[in-house]
């Protein structure tokens, strides 16, 4: 029960925006409409790096409403795992590829009186869609986004264009800072926050928001973790009666999948769960790096999610 | 094949009545001799030819019939259908579901012609034809969660989802079993199954909440569940509960067997994909004990579970006073020999009854 059926789709552009973020564009392969979704969904585009599957989420950041085509947009990492190298040096036009079904963790709460956007950098991509849904259904909406500079300022010509009072750009490089406290006094009862970039700028949100008064209810972030490298170990998955290495450089829940064993996944990046498995024994020590399981559940050594967490020591039993 | 549709009722004469095709296919929910709640999901991804799973929203004989006391029950209190303001995108999620199930699943019965926004949408049974401006309210004569549920079977909860959690924030609810779409509203999914005993001590919402939340677009899940309705009511709400409570003391030795029904509710649940909201249709299918008695292995495990389902369960679905006297009628079919597994009726393997 890995999810909903995969989706194949063909590479129609590669367009680099600037050093670091270049946009893919998917249509359906042999033609047909895609499923349509709902601002803040992302895809996990599947890759395969030679023998190595690879499967990262990206939000999708095209148009809610048109079912002709995807698009994500990839910011290359030069340390990570190597998912997003591949995207920028392998992926070309008239590749096919794998997509799964949208999956939204970061959606629009539609009461709201008002949608306010935090984006730092990458996170612009969620709110591209959002910001689509919210002219199309006639809502209210502001967006501050920081960008290291202006060079590397991904989407900011369109949003600044288009959305000339609704647009709010800021550059590190010229130290231009959101006022947040600022911000949080000029804002309508009713006003939901949204934001989605470097873990520190979610925190300082967060943080703020609280100091502040409003209700956690009216805050939202996404924050997709990468699985991390690590020491490789072994695990017995005790329902399928097997015994699988987890390498350096792969996750555990990579590992599962590697070793032929269908373990369900939504995110893959530690949020929503759905991978959420139990430990039936172990001697040694989890490194818990989800933000889905409390600090008692990691603490009880019952409980891991394979898809960013790992293990050091001697046995790990998982009932799987 | 081609449905003929019947024409019967749901109150007053109680004309409703199964074909041979109808109890062939009816969904039995006891998988085995004896009933407790479980979450019991499985994927919602078609099923066994004719059967009630075969279709993404089942169509069967009873449809115009059943959209006719539909529109009865909506005309005598509106409230049966509402839709919190920021529900009319899910609305149109739903629409847009069905019609393009519908036309696609039974396109001798329905069919969608779609040019960008411009939509019409032919309904042969019902003899409908409209054309209408996708998302535009204005050009549907009701909203379109309510346009859409007075042309499809079952009742529909739209669950918005938020916080974690699920939230009844929009509805057409007219088959229910005894609870009430305007009492539910806004509430979360931990409310409004407050009063259902027992499954909260054996932590069934906990985890069905988890499973309901993480359903996928592309991946609809489904279950049955039931109750028992004295004559073939659909409308079998609480604001109506001075009509049909009292026909439960109507039932004699004679009359329980055509009186009594098993009611079986095919509930599914998808993903809408532009709102995020969550579509939970409880589809009711009702059948007589006399007419699944017919069917040798259901009439043995009927009595096996009625008999031995426990008081609060008996009390909670609302025929605990009733009980003895559905054993005396179903015990006069139940032989004893074992039933195999699984919901299928199984008539070419099951013995025929040795009583009755």
């Amino acid at each position: 029960m890995s999810g909903a059926q995969k989706i194949a789709v063909t590479v129609t552009a590669v367009v680099p925006l600037n050093d670091l973020v270049t946009r893919f564009e998917f249509r359906r392969t042999g033609g047909g409409l895609l499923p349509t979704f709902s601002g803040g969904a992302h895809t996990v585009v599947e890759m395969r790096d030679g023998d190595t599957p690879r499967m990262n989420p990206y939000s999708l950041m095209s148009d809610p409403m048109d079912q002709t085509s995807y698009a994500i947009s990839v910011r290359r990492d030069d340390v990570g795992r190597g998912g997003s190298l591949f995207m920028h040096n392998n992926v070309a036009v008239g590749d096919e590829m794998v997509i799964s079904n949208p999956v939204n963790l970061f959606s629009l709460d539609l009461r709201a009186k008002k949608q306010l956007f935090i984006a730092g950098g990458i996170g612009i991509t969620p709110f591209l869609a959002q910001i689509k849904q919210m002219e199309r259904l006639g809502g209210r909406w502001e967006l501050h986004y920081t960008c290291r500079s202006e060079a590397l300022g991904s989407y900011v010509d369109e949003l600044t264009t288009q959305h000339p009072n609704e647009a709010n750009v800021y550059y590190d490089d010229q130290d231009q800072r959101i006022d947040l406290k600022a911000l949080l006094d000029g804002q309508p009862i009713g006003t939901h926050i949204y934001v989605c970039g470097p873990k520190g700028m979610i925190d300082w949100v967060r943080n703020t928001t609280a100091a502040e008064g409003w209700p956690r209810e009216g805050i939202h972030y996404e924050e997709f973790l990468a699985p991390q490298s690590g020491k490789p170990f072994e695990v017995k998955l005790a329902i399928s009666n097997k015994v699988i290495q987890v390498g350096e450089q792969e996750s555990l829940l990579e590992a599962i999948e590697r070793s032929g064993v269908d373990a369900p996944y939504l995110c893959r990046g530690g949020a929503c769960g759905q991978c959420e498995t139990r430990v039936i024994d172990y001697t040694g020590n989890f490194i818990h790096r989800d933000h889905w399981l409390d600090d008692a559940e990691h603490a009880s050594g019952e409980k891991i999610m394979p898809c960013v967490s790992r293990f050091e020591g001697k046995t790990l039993v998982l009932d799987r | 094949m081609t449905l003929q549709f019947n024409d019967e009722t749901f109150r007053d004469d109680y004309s409703f009545h199964n074909s041979d095709r109808a109890l062939k296919r009816f969904p039995f929910p006891f998988h085995e001799d004896s009933y407790m709640y479980s979450v019991n999901m499985e994927q919602h991804q078609g099923g066994p030819a004719d059967s009630i799973y075969e279709k993404r929203f089942d169509v069967d004989e009873h449809y115009v019939s059943e959209m006719r006391d539909r529109a009865m029950v909506l005309a005598d209190d509106p409230l049966r259908c509402q839709s919190l303001p920021h529900m009319t995108l899910a609305g149109w999620d739903l629409l847009e579901l069905i019609m393009v199930s519908k036309s696609e699943d039974y396109p001798d019965l329905f069919e969608l012609h779609r040019d960008g926004d411009q939509w019409r949408w032919v309904n042969k049974p019902m003899g409908i034809d409209d054309s209408f401006t996708f998302l535009d309210e204005a050009t549907l004569p009701y909203g379109p969660m309510e346009y859409i549920t007075r042309q499809t079977q079952g009742d529909f909860c739209v669950l918005d989802q938020r916080d974690d959690n699920l939230w009844m924030d929009a509805g057409t609810i007219t088959t229910q079993a005894d609870w009430s779409l305007d009492f539910d509203l806004g509430m979360n999914f931990f409310e409004w199954h407050a009063p259902v005993p027992m499954a909260h001590e054996k932590g069934i919402f906990v985890r069905a909440l988890k499973f309901l939340l993480n359903i996928q677009q592309g991946a609809p899940a489904r279950r049955l569940n039931w109750t028992l309705t004295v004559n073939p009511l659909l409308d079998t709400s609480p604001e109506n509960y001075h009509k049909w409570g009292i026909q439960k003391t109507s039932m004699t030795p004679e009359t329980v067997g055509a009186k009594q029904h098993l009611r079986v509710e095919l509930q599914t649940f998808f993903r809408l994909p532009r709102s995020n909201a969550l579509v939970f249709p409880i589809r009711c299918y009702l059948c007589s004990f006399q007419d699944l008695t017919k069917t040798p292995k259901w009439a043995r495990r009927l009595h096996r579970v009625i008999r031995d389902l426990p008081d609060e369960l008996a009390t909670y679905k609302g025929f605990i006073d009733n009980r003895p006297m559905m054993l005396d009628y179903l015990s006069q079919f139940d032989d004893g020999l074992p039933t195999s597994l699984g919901i299928w009726p199984d008539l070419d393997t099951e013995p025929a009854l040795q009583k009755g």
